[in-house]
Formats: C-alpha cells, sequence, structure tokens
C-alpha cells in the first residue's frame, strides 16, 4: 500500500511496544456492539494507471461540453488563468499545509493572506478584508449576519431581487431558524434595483449587487445615499469582481460592507467550487468581521512578520458567542486570487477589464442588430440580458446541438422572463467566436 | 577580513519584500489577449482609473511566491502530528485527477446532458461515504466541516420544526470540537456543556441529567478530542432518543473509524466527515476543505439542494425536495475538493480499515513511548491522537507554549496546542498512519531532549526558535494594534 509506509516487522515491533497483541486489540476501547462486523464494501484498490483511466473515462464524460463554445455566466467566469499561477499554486508548501497556527513556520501562508488582504481591500475600495469565505453566497448571508449583529435592535434585512437567486436561496437557509425577516426589493425597468420604495426605517441592512444578475451596473451611490438615510448598513455583493478593474469600486460608492465571489481572479471553474468568498469592511466594524483575519507585527527581535489576530471574536475562543463559526476558509484559493492580482497588476487589470466589457458589448450590440432586443438600458461590464423572439429554453436546446452554449435562460429563475438570456462574453471569446453566437442566437 | 554583504541576499533565506515594495508601475505579468473588437464608451460617471495595485513581471511574482513557499512548513516539509486536524500525506494523483480540464473547466450551470462525469463521480462518492459510514444518506454541499456542522443544526432545526415544535437547547460535551458551540448557536439554540467523566469520556449519568423535552439533541465529538472513543454512545444515544431528540456526530476524527464502526448502529443520526482530514485532500494553508454530511433515512427529507439524482445510469442535479433545509452554498459545493477525496478512496478501497488500524497504532506508539517524558492526564488506550500536558515541566517554568516552539527547531510542526480545554496546558498528538516507525521514533528522541532540556536547561525552551526565519511573534501587538492590510 503505497500511502502506508509499515512493513509487518514493524507492525509487530510497534504492536508489543504498546501491549496490544493485534491491530484488532488495538480498538478493545470499543464494545462488540458499537464494532462493524462486515468488511467495507468498496470497490477494489486501484493502481495509479488504473485510477487515471477511470478519471480520465469520467472527465471525458461531459457531453459536448468540453468541446462546446460556451456563453455562460452567471456567477462562474471563464478567464484566462496564467501558467505561472498553475506552476506556483502547485507548491506543497502552500497547498500541504494547515492553518497557520505556529507562525514562526507559516510566513508563507500568513504573508500572502496579509497581501490578498491588502489587494481585496485596494480592489473593493475598502479598509479591511478577513482571510475570506466559503464562496459568494455564504458571504453574503454572513454579511447580513454581521449587520444585524451590529444594528442589535432590528431584525430585518433588505434583498435586491437582481441578487443572483442562488446567493438568495442561501441567506434564507442562513437567516431563517434566527427569525429574521427578508424584505425583497424589485428591479426597476431599466434592470437595476428599485430603492423608491423601501420606506422601512427598521432594517439592519440593504443589499444589491452590482453588476447584478442581469449584468447591470447598479447606481451604487445613489443607492447608499437612500441606504443610509434609512439607518441601516449598505452591503453589495458581487459575482464578477473583475468589474472593478474598470468600474468604481463599492468602498468609493459608499458600501459599509462588499463581498461576492472571487473565482475570476485566476481561479478554475471547477463545477462551482472551490471558489473564493471575499469580505471586505470598514475599519470601525473589524471585531466584527467573520473568519479568521491575518495581521502584521513582529517576533522578538523586530523583525516584520505575519500572525492570525483578533482571535478573540472566533470560535475556538468564542464557542457560541463567536462572530460565526468559520474554522477552515478558503486560504490557498486567496493565495490564487493574490498571485493573479499580482501578475494581473492595476494598469493589466483596467486592461482586461475593458477589454471584457468591449467584447460583451460588441456581442451585444451585434445580438440587437440580428433581432435580438435588449430590455434593460442599464449599462453592462461583460454579461447582459437579451430578449429573444422565442423561448429561451428552446434556442438553448437547438444552440447546445451546435456545440454552442448561448447562455443561461433567465425563465428557471425568474417567471415571466422566459424568452430572456442571461450572455457572458470574457476575454477568452474571440470576435469569431462572438459572430459565431450571433449567427446561432439569432437563427 | 572584511565581509562584504549586499543587503538582502544572505544565503536562501533572502528577505521578500511585500508585493506592493517590488512593484514598478507598468509591468504586467498578464499575457492580455490581443484585442479583435472596438473600443466602446463607457459612462463618464463609471469611468475610473483603476484600482492600486501593483504592477509586477511574472518572473517578479514568480520569485517571489516561491521564496514564500521556502518560509512554510507543509506535509511535504515534515512531521506535521497537529492534532485533530489529521494531517496526512496528500497523495499526488489526486491533484492529478482533480485538475482534469474536464472537471477544472466546467461551469456548474451546464445542463446535465453536459455533466454527466462529474455527476457520476460525485455520486459515487456519495454512495462510498455512505458505506464507511452506515449513514445511508449523503449531502457534499458543505464547504468545510464547520460548514457541515451548520448543516447538521440546520437538519436538527428542520427536523424538530416537522415535529410541531421548536426546541431550543443544545448538549455539547467540553471534549467536542471548538467549532460546535458556534454552529449550534447560528440555528439560534442555546448551548448547554457537559463534563465528561473523569476517564475523559461522556457518562451516561451525565446526559440524562441534562436531557429533557426542550432540548434538540447533542453534538457528540467521536473519537472526542482527548483520542477517546465515547464508548458509552449507544446508552447515550437511547436516552436522547427517547426524549425526542438526535444524535450529531462531528466526525472530524474519523480517521480512526474507517471500517471499525457504524454510525447508525451507534445511534448516530447526523454525521459529517471532513474530506480535507480523513481522506487526504491538503488543507491549503486554511482551505478549501469540504464536509459532507451522511445521515439516516428519516432526516434524508431534509438534507439541502441541490441534490444529485440518479435514474437508469443518468445523473442530474434536483431542486424538488419541498422538506430540504434549502441551499448553503452558491452551487454544489466544493467539487475541486470532492475529486482529491473520491481519487483517495478508489486508490485504497476497503483498505482504508487498514488506514485507521495504523493510525491509531502509530499514536498509541507514541502515546507509550512519550508518557514517561511527559504527563498523560488520561492514560488509556487511545484512538487516532493522544494528550499530553506541561504538568511536569511547569515546575521549571516551562510551559507547552515553549515546548511547542523548541520543537520547530528540531524540523517538527508541534501538535495542536492549549486543546483540549479539559486539559491545562494540552498537547495534542495525532501522528497519522503516513508517519513511518523511523519518523515517529525521531519526534519522540526530540521530545525527549526536550523534556530533558526542560529540567536541565529552561532557557533554550524559552529563547526557542532560533532555527525559524523569524522568531516568537508578538501577538499582543498585533491584536492591540491591529495592522490588516499594508
Amino acid at each position: 500500500m503505497r500511502y502506508l509506509p509499515h512493513t509487518d516487522s514493524e507492525v509487530q515491533d510497534m504492536l508489543s511496544a504498546v501491549g496490544a497483541g493485534s491491530l484488532e486489540d488495538l480498538f478493545s476501547p470499543i464494545s462488540k456492539d458499537c464494532r462493524r462486523t462486515s468488511a467495507l464494501n468498496l470497490p477494489d484498490p486501484m493502481t495509479e494507471w488504473e485510477l487515471d483511466s477511470h478519471m480520465q473515462a469520467l472527465a471525458e464524460n461531459m457531453g459536448p461540453s468540453q468541446k462546446a463554445l460556451s456563453f455562460l455566466g452567471a456567477g462562474s467566469y471563464d478567464h484566462h488563468i496564467p501558467a505561472s499561477l498553475k506552476h506556483l499554486v502547485s507548491r506543497s508548501e502552500f497547498y500541504t499545509a494547515y492553518t497557520p497556527y505556529q507562525p514562526e513556520v507559516s510566513q508563507g501562508t500568513l504573508q500572502a493572506i496579509f497581501e490578498y488582504q491588502t489587494l481585496a481591500s485596494r480592489l473593493l475600495g475598502l479598509e479591511v478584508s478577513n482571510a475570506s469565505m466559503y464562496d459568494g453566497a455564504s458571504a453574503l448571508a454572513e454579511a447580513l449576519l454581521m449587520s444585524l449583529r451590529i444594528a442589535k435592535k432590528k431584525s430585518a434585512v433588505a434583498l435586491s431581487t437582481a441578487i443572483h437567486p442562488h446567493y438568495r436561496q442561501v441567506v434564507r437557509t442562513y437567516l431563517q431558524p434566527m427569525g429574521f425577516e427578508i424584505v425583497e426589493i424589485p428591479w426597476g425597468p431599466d434592470g437595476r434595483t428599485d430603492l423608491s420604495g423601501l420606506d422601512r426605517e427598521d432594517l439592519a441592512a440593504v443589499a444589491v449587487q452590482s453588476p447584478n444578475i442581469f449584468g447591470c451596473v447598479e447606481d451604487l451611490a445613489g443607492a447608499s445615499q437612500k441606504v443610509h438615510d434609512l439607518q441601516a448598513l449598505f452591503i453589495t455583493a458581487f459575482t464578477e469582481p473583475l468589474a472593478y478593474g474598470l468600474l468604481p469600486s463599492p468602498g468609493s460608492q459608499g458600501a459599509d460592507i462588499a463581498c461576492g465571489e472571487g473565482q475570476s481572479l485566476g481561479i478554475a471553474q471547477s463545477f462551482g467550487g472551490p471558489g473564493l468568498g471575499m469580505f471586505c469592511t470598514l475599519k470601525k466594524y473589524m471585531r466584527n468581521l467573520p473568519g479568521r483575519v491575518v495581521g502584521q507585527t513582529q517576533d522578538d527581535q523586530g523583525n516584520r512578520g505575519f500572525v492570525l489576530t483578533l482571535a478573540t471574536r472566533e470560535q475556538h475562543i468564542r464557542r457560541e458567542k463567536a462572530t460565526s463559526n468559520i474554522c477552515s476558509n478558503q486560504g490557498l484559493c486567496a493565495t490564487m486570487a493574490a498571485m493573479y492580482l499580482a501578475s494581473v497588476g492595476g494598469s493589466g487589470l483596467r486592461e482586461l477589464a475593458r477589454l471584457n466589457r468591449d467584447k460583451a458589448e460588441y456581442a451585444k450590440q451585434a445580438l440587437a442588430s440580428a433581432g435580438c432586443s435588449l430590455p434593460f438600458a442599464a449599462p453592462t461590464f461583460n454579461e447582459f440580458v437579451v430578449r429573444l423572439p422565442r423561448d429561451a429554453e428552446e434556442v438553448f436546446a437547438r444552440c447546445a446541438e451546435q456545440g454552442v452554449v448561448p447562455g443561461l435562460p433567465l425563465g428557471r429563475f425568474y417567471p415571466g422572463l422566459e424568452d430572456h438570456l442571461l450572455i457572458c462574453a470574457t476575454e477568452t471569446k474571440s470576435k469569431q467566436d462572438l459572430d459565431t453566437l450571433v449567427k446561432e442566437v439569432a437563427s | 577580513m572584511t565581509e562584504y554583504t549586499v543587503p538582502g541576499t544572505s544565503g536562501l533565506t533572502m528577505n521578500e519584500p511585500l508585493l506592493w515594495e517590488r512593484g514598478r508601475e507598468g509591468r504586467c505579468g498578464f499575457s492580455l489577449p490581443r484585442r479583435d473588437v472596438p473600443e466602446t464608451e463607457l459612462p463618464a460617471e463609471l469611468e475610473t482609473p483603476g484600482p492600486d495595485l501593483p504592477d509586477l513581471s511574472e518572473l517578479d511574482v514568480v520569485r517571489h511566491y516561491t521564496r514564500l513557499s521556502h518560509w512554510n512548513f507543509g506535509v511535504d516539509t515534515g512531521s506535521y502530528p497537529l492534532g485533530s486536524c489529521t494531517m496526512k500525506y496528500n497523495p499526488k494523483t489526486n491533484e492529478v485527477q482533480a485538475s482534469r480540464p474536464g472537471f477544472a473547466q466546467a461551469h456548474p450551470l451546464l445542463p446535465a446532458s453536459m455533466s454527466q462525469g462529474i455527476l457520476q463521480l460525485m455520486h459515487d462518492l456519495q454512495t462510498h461515504l455512505a458505506e464507511i459510514t452506515g449513514l445511508p444518506h449523503v449531502t457534499l454541499q458543505p464547504a468545510a466541516g464547520a460548514h457541515g456542522e451548520y448543516t447538521g443544526m440546520r437538519i436538527f432545526y428542520a427536523y424538530h420544526q416537522a415535529q410541531g415544535r421548536q426546541r431550543r437547547k443544545v448538549l455539547i460535551p467540553d471534549t467536542a470540537h471548538g467549532t460546535n458551540p458556534a454552529s449550534a448557536s447560528m440555528c439560534g439554540y442555546q448551548t448547554i456543556p457537559v463534563k465528561s467523566s473523569e476517564k475523559g469520556v461522556l457518562s451516561v449519568q451525565a446526559v440524562k441529567e441534562l436531557m429533557d423535552e426542550d432540548t434538540a439533541g447533542i453534538m457528540v465529538t467521536n473519537p472526542n478530542t482527548l483520542g477517546l472513543f465515547e464508548q458509552n454512545i449507544r446508552e447515550i444515544a437511547e436516552i436522547v432518543h427517547d426524549k425526542g431528540g438526535l444524535i450529531y456526530c462531528d466526525g472530524a476524527n474519523f480517521n480512526a473509524l474507517m471500517g471499525i464502526v457504524d454510525m447508525a448502529q451507534i445511534g448516530v443520526d447526523v454525521l459529517h466527515l471532513n474530506l480535507h482530514k480523513t481522506f487526504a485532500a491538503p488543507h491549503g494553508g486554511g482551505g478549501p476543505g469540504s464536509g459532507p454530511v451522511c445521515v439516516t433515512s428519516e432526516l434524508e427529507p431534509y438534507l439541502p439542494v441541490p441534490r444529485i439524482i440518479a435514474d437508469n445510469g443518468k445523473y442530474a442535479l434536483s431542486d424538488d425536495f419541498p422538506d430540504s433545509i434549502g441551499r448553503l452554498h452558491t452551487f454544489y459545493g466544493n467539487v475541486g475538493v470532492m475529486i482529491k477525496a473520491a481519487s483517495y478512496i478508489l486508490s485504497l478501497g476497503p483498505d482504508l480499515k487498514k488506514v485507521s488500524q495504523l493510525a491509531v497504532l502509530n499514536a498509541n506508539y507514541i502515546k507509550e513511548q512519550l508518557k514517561d517524558s511527559f504527563y498523560l492526564p488520561y492514560d488509556r488506550q487511545c484512538m487516532h491522537e493522544c494528550v499530553f500536558s506541561d504538568a511536569w515541566q511547569e515546575k521549571t517554568k516551562v510551559s507547552t507554549l515553549d515546548i511547542a516552539k523548541r520543537l520547530l527547531d528540531f524540523g517538527f510542526h508541534p501538535p495542536t496546542i492549549y486543546f483540549p480545554l479539559v486539559v491545562s496546558g494540552a498537547m495534542m498528538v495525532e501522528p497519522t498512519e503516513t508517519e513511518s516507525k523511523e519518523d515517529l521514533d525521531r519526534f519522540v528522541q526530540a521530545m525527549q531532549i526536550i523534556a530533558r532540556e526542560a529540567r536541565e536547561n529552561p532557557d533554550i525552551l524559552h529563547q526557542a526558535p532560533t532555527k525559524t526565519k523569524v522568531g516568537r511573534m508578538n501577538e499582543t501587538m498585533a491584536a492591540r494594534n491591529p495592522c490588516l492590510t499594508g
């Protein structure tokens, strides 16, 4: 057995050292009626060669998806990942380490996370970041719980219905047992959240997503004003952080908490996970942050170094009073995101974001010229909605047969939008790819 | 003779500046795709100069992270006996499997017809985890162990809701993992601590006294954080079930029990597993993990959606479970981690039992070899980990922290320290089954030398570590004056 180093004679030596007659004897503290009597009914062990062919067969059994030209976005995005990233993240000093409880031998992880926190804060325009959350949806749920901790006496929050439907489902799961109320805010004719009817003053927070599920860039500055007038915290969510390479950051528009999914930043799509929950806020809310944080300090010689800090908020000290139960988060994914942001750089990110916007804009205009209509007038980034002359599922099925996954039919989530298709075009799509999309969708 | 040096170039432990101390505006380590579409105008109010991120070349980035990696201790670097974290060897083939393009490039919203391979892998993994635990229904969605605990508590909540009355309390033994109380309280439960007996396990009496009809159930870590099997679990389960409660088992320590114990048989209703511990998926210095939850048939309706359904060899995801607690993750959890665990299970098959046997052998071996050097508060046959304390070293003012820091100088990652809380100055050692006898002997030897140093020359321990890149960190300064960004 290649992962088990023990030879038979070593096992015998060790058994005598511990005073046991056999391996079975080691389990004598477990009474007979707790013991399993049958052997594990699992397939025979595979050799590495057998495992390779088994896994390869599964990886290839993905229907035509591997060769398909896909314009799916909606929370998971296809971006170019530099080869250097895959190489660096494969360094086993990073990936075979645990949470950095011993800072003297974990400076690699700790400095990488400190740098991630800094880059995330700069990207989102806020003062502090945590060391990551599970994903975008759980980050939003935790942001709302944090707002309810801050506004002790309030027990309601408001969510835009233009937030990713899965994010709203996760929020419901998290908030329901605590008895918190969720108020839904509609979207207006331009595809942006319509806050005009919101006049409740018992809200701990109001959350919008930008760009939202329709790809529409929200008026964050306007929303911030309105939300703060209601004495609530303003939470902004996102599924596509690359947008902030170009667009004003949530912090600069007045967000108190910005949270969302960081998968776009160099992380493979992997059928939806692992991704990266990002979470940034203002310094004044630092001690209410969920999850772990890394801070800068010095060693006994005065050398700069990094440690996990503010642990008194956490589950292993505050137990039931902790700001969250998070122990493992997405550390390696946060490191990858930092590697990605470092590789692209500030100048590169702006250019890349521009290119994403321009590709999508080209496809959008071409589809409009080919007979689709554009239902929402708000500006968009790399994702947008078109209205088709027929049912979107029908168009989807027909395109898929031609090897094109044209986007996401929105009727699945929004009754009434059955003829609407959400399309994403990133830098990975060439003009020719976009022309193919237009031809297939409009035919 | 004068020694000439260039700042920052002393051997291999060069100082590495922070990313933004390295950057020079105008560099880019990324190959931007060629522009083949025209530029478009952006509304003026949306036009910004872009974020303030450093610009670096590809080599800048490669050297930066390669150097950072040198200052990190991983399982591939050396022994990592961090109790309850199960830092076993992570087979390299698992990485190969997870990075196959068919899996790594799959979009989570692809229709089922385009994702049969990954759905089948996930379905098979569920089946295998059900077989390994004895609990027939599984969700893979939770993204970490504590996320699994939370899922379990949400299932408790939904179950009692369906019984017509919500309960307010959950019992939590003092030997449970630290995340358990936080997970229960996130569902609004009040947590009631249960003291373990002088033998280090739960007594039937203690549970009997606390269990009532306002208690939703109990969260038991089994084996517990003293490394002991909760041997009264069957009787405890009866008491809890009789009062209408449920048994949650924190299965983070399942590495000791594969092929040994059937969880359904001992009365467990809900159990989470840590794929990043028991099933050899690496932890990544802080995650991603994965915390599948296994339940009895009675609790199956409450599992989170979406769920994988199989029909005649065709797989699909379904949301159509009206009693479900709902969704817990944007998509289906940490699929990449699931692939690694599936690959591990397929590599070992029924030999997983051998894994647990050798994990328990290694822990008992260490316990026996070290019990003359360090105080062993519960001197009993242990499972996959054992707990010592600094009671004997205290006399020369040497603490668990000093011992841990001194171990770093010997090239070992220290055990988990100051946990579990029931042992003052605890050191929880979990060698795992992948450590060879030679490596265990080396660890024992280092610990014995440290015990001698503690008697003869305690200052060596107070000043440790001296062979790491940085010395002991000022944690108080970090917490009093938090600096979270540069």
